[in-house]
């Protein structure tokens, strides 16, 4: 019960992007933990402009 | 075992949809649409989706895709197919679905019901899935790559550009839906204009207070909207306050040409992306809610299966069945702006090659329902009603008892008192002449809501159906305009080179001021012209969308064509015969029709000719030189899309000719297969 309440609220917090910085500071520490990382405002900052710059949205 | 399901699956759904077809009487109830929709997407979906993967695409679930390849943590990200199916969903299903069968319902439940049905699984979830496909082995790329790529310059200058203009008169329309809804609705307009604040509000709260906190700020936002739904209506019942609320079209008008200009070039974080996160969350939940809601009141429809107005002469927008039915319900059905977001966002989230199938066929057969709950919310209201709605004061004339003279003399019963008595329930000052959709459907949708979720509510639940509208509405317009403004900037920097630089800011005013421009003109067109505009803007909307799709269904057969695939080409080819005709033959009809109704021309003419003669009424007179000039240059955009429609299905064939004869053709474009695929998919 406990646990597929927890998968579901880590449903919902992938679904919604909630987990965006947790996901790239996993990432970072995989792929190349020696580079400097950003911070939660900055990157939450960048990903807004990376992601609003193409289509993203229908009628 | 399974068989005998699948069989019984398909028995009951031809059932239904018999039923449907030939029910002819009083009324009927939602639940033949409800089930025969159900047996329809399953079998779609089961079936020809799973042989289009595994006979026509060949999707291959060894294969690395882009998202784990490329894997960079942001865009690039393998992600679980429940989740990008939902990203998927929620990005394709705008107010599109809802505001099209609504204006469809003209024509009775029936057409549109089965254009959203069959239209969807053959045509537009063909679509979608063949082009996420496509895109996903291409490492992303954007349709209109793909086509310069694949098919050759031309084309993929036709896709861009097609691209473009749809986006100007999606906006327009769009813009000219709120605007309908806003007028002289004090109770509406306060509510929307508090949703600004609160995005931006929400937006600071992100970036600033607790950066990236994207649950619990969008919860905040949504309760802050619910509440402006509910201060709305003291704002409407305060003498004083409410006259600050209470706007004609005109200012309306300005006020969302102003503020898509203001979004555009504001930084994202501050309105953009936080209004978006609060769509998406009302988005969501609306449509659990109307779906709950549908199943479980399953309401008897009160519309004709089919009404007199096949004929050509419907009130809402002229012409008849054939092509405008398959004109006026674009998304829903098959949407061209879907293969926008199938190819470019999407791709690079797929983990593996056979989720290709669950994202792009599953999500838009969802947006197939989605119309459909539209179609039901609008058709469960008396036709009578209906019609005094979305009828425009140019057809049933500008009062009350003409208005009611007219739509009764058609044989759909409606009284002035009756049209009172809801407006008074759903807080409005009149419900007669509004125009876009919007209205309508936010009746069919409180009536819903309130018989299944309270019914003392009923004015709320019709607010909370309008701010639902409207927040969406103005996402995809400030999303439009953010992406038709970098279109244009890439378009000047081949002219002026710091013009293409996104974040100059002399660039960024200029381009944005184009894009608002553009659209901007169309919407205030649409809000003097008399008889609504909507008749107008949205067929050219139909018409664009259409295109945009029949260019991308081009695309996908070129493609199969050239890797060998001639024999199962009809599943894009297919859909795509029938769009070139429904478009052609619209476009067609809009530019010649002799019908003032119908034709662009001959509106401008006959308008021209009263002028001359004086004929008509000073107010009219001042509007009449505009209104020419926009239906003249109407019919010269619908022959430009039809132009560029053929261009590019001319471009396929030139490369399909020569597939078969053996001539060479642009190389495949295909990412290479990585190996040890399936070792690199397992960590």
């Amino acid at each position: 019960m406990r646990n597929t309440a927890r998968r579901v609220w880590a449903f919902i917090r992938e679904l919604a992007a909630d987990n965006a910085y947790e996901r790239y500071l996993a990432h970072h520490q995989a792929a190349h933990p020696d580079m400097p990382v950003l911070g939660r405002r900055d990157f939450y900052l960048n990903e807004q402009r990376r992601k609003w710059s193409g289509i993203q949205r229908c009628c | 075992m399974l068989k005998v399901i699948w069989g019984l699956v398909a028995i009951v759904g031809a059932f239904a949809v018999g039923g449907l077809a030939l029910h002819r009487g009083e009324s009927i109830n939602s639940m033949w649409i409800i089930v025969a929709a159900g047996c329809i997407y399953a079998i779609g979906y089961r079936f020809y989706s799973a042989w289009i993967a595994a006979k026509v695409l060949v999707a291959d679930e060894t294969r690395v895709t882009p998202a784990i390849r490329l894997d960079n943590g942001r865009d690039f990200v393998p992600t679980n197919r429940w989740i990008a199916f939902g990203h998927h969903f929620a990005a394709i299903a705008g107010p599109g679905p809802l505001v099209g069968p609504t204006l469809a319902a003209q024509f009775g439940y029936l057409p549109g019901t089965l254009w959203i049905l069959f239209g969807a699984v053959l045509g537009g979830c063909v679509q979608d899935m063949t082009v996420l496909f496509l895109s996903t082995r291409r490492d992303g790329r954007s349709l209109g790559k793909m086509a310069r790529d694949e098919i050759g310059a031309i084309g993929g200058y036709a896709a861009m550009f097609g691209t473009l203009m749809i986006m100007i008169i999606l906006i327009a329309v769009l813009g000219l839906v709120v605007v309908n809804a806003m007028k002289h609705s004090p109770w509406g307009t306060s509510t929307i204009f508090a949703t600004i604040p609160i995005a931006v509000l929400i937006g600071l709260y992100m970036r600033d207070i607790r950066p990236g906190r994207v649950l619990e700020a969008s919860l905040l936002g949504v309760t802050l909207l619910l509440l402006a739904v509910v201060g709305g209506g003291l704002v409407d019942k305060h003498e004083v306050l409410r006259q600050f609320f209470d706007f004609d079209g005109k200012p309306l008008a300005w006020f969302v040409i102003i503020y898509g200009f203001t979004a555009a070039v504001l930084p994202v974080w501050l309105l953009l992306a936080p209004r978006d996160y609060l769509s998406t969350f009302l988005k969501l939940g609306t449509i659990a809610l109307l779906a709950v809601a549908v199943v479980v009141m399953s309401p008897d429809l009160k519309m004709p299966a089919v009404t007199q107005f096949t004929d050509g002469s419907g009130p809402i927008f002229g012409g008849k069945l054939f092509p405008f039915v398959f004109i006026t319900i674009a998304c829903g059905a098959i949407s061209g702006f879907h293969a926008l977001v199938a190819s470019g966002t999407t791709p690079k989230l797929i983990m593996n090659e056979r989720d290709v199938r669950m994202i792009g066929y599953g999500s838009m057969a969802l947006e197939s329902a989605v119309a459909l709950m539209a179609m039901i919310a609008v058709t469960l209201l008396d036709p009578g009603v209906y019609f005094a709605i979305n009828a425009p004061p140019g057809v049933v004339g500008a009062t009350a008892a003409a208005a009611v003279e007219t739509i009764s003399s058609w044989g759909f019963p409606v009284s002035a008192e009756q049209m009172h008595a809801l407006a008074q329930e759903m807080g409005e000052a009149t419900l007669f002449a509004r125009t876009g959709g919007a209205p309508s459907l936010a009746v069919g949708m409180a009536s819903l809501l309130s018989s299944a979720f309270g019914k003392s509510l009923m004015a709320l639940w019709y607010h909370f159906a309008i701010m639902f509208e409207a927040v969406f509405i103005l996402t995809t317009l400030d999303a439009g305009t953010r992406v038709g403004r970098f279109m244009v900037q890439d378009f000047l920097g081949h002219i002026w080179k710091p013009l293409g630089e996104t974040s100059w800011y002399p660039s960024v005013l200029l381009s944005s001021a184009l894009i608002v421009a553009g659209w901007g003109y169309f919407l205030y067109i649409g809000v003097i012209d008399p008889n609504g505009g909507i008749n107008i803007l949205w067929p050219l909307f139909g018409i664009s969308n259409q295109v945009l799709a029949a260019i991308a269904l081009s695309i996908v057969t070129g493609i199969l064509v050239k890797q060998g695939n001639l024999r199962h080409a009809w599943v894009s080819a297919l859909p795509l015969a029938w769009l070139a005709i429904v478009t052609t033959t619209a476009s067609w009809q809009k530019v010649f029709s002799p019908d003032v109704r119908i034709g662009f021309l001959s509106a401008a003419d006959q308008l021209a000719e009263k002028l001359a003669a004086g004929s008509l009424p000073a107010q009219a007179a001042d509007v009449a030189p505009q209104l020419i000039f926009n239906q003249r240059l109407d019919a010269v955009l619908v022959v430009v899309f039809a132009v560029i429609l053929w261009i590019v299905i001319a471009d396929t064939v030139r490369i399909c000719w020569r597939v078969a004869k053996g001539y060479p053709v642009l190389p495949g474009s295909e990412a290479p297969a990585t190996a040890g695929a399936f070792e690199a998919r397992a960590t």
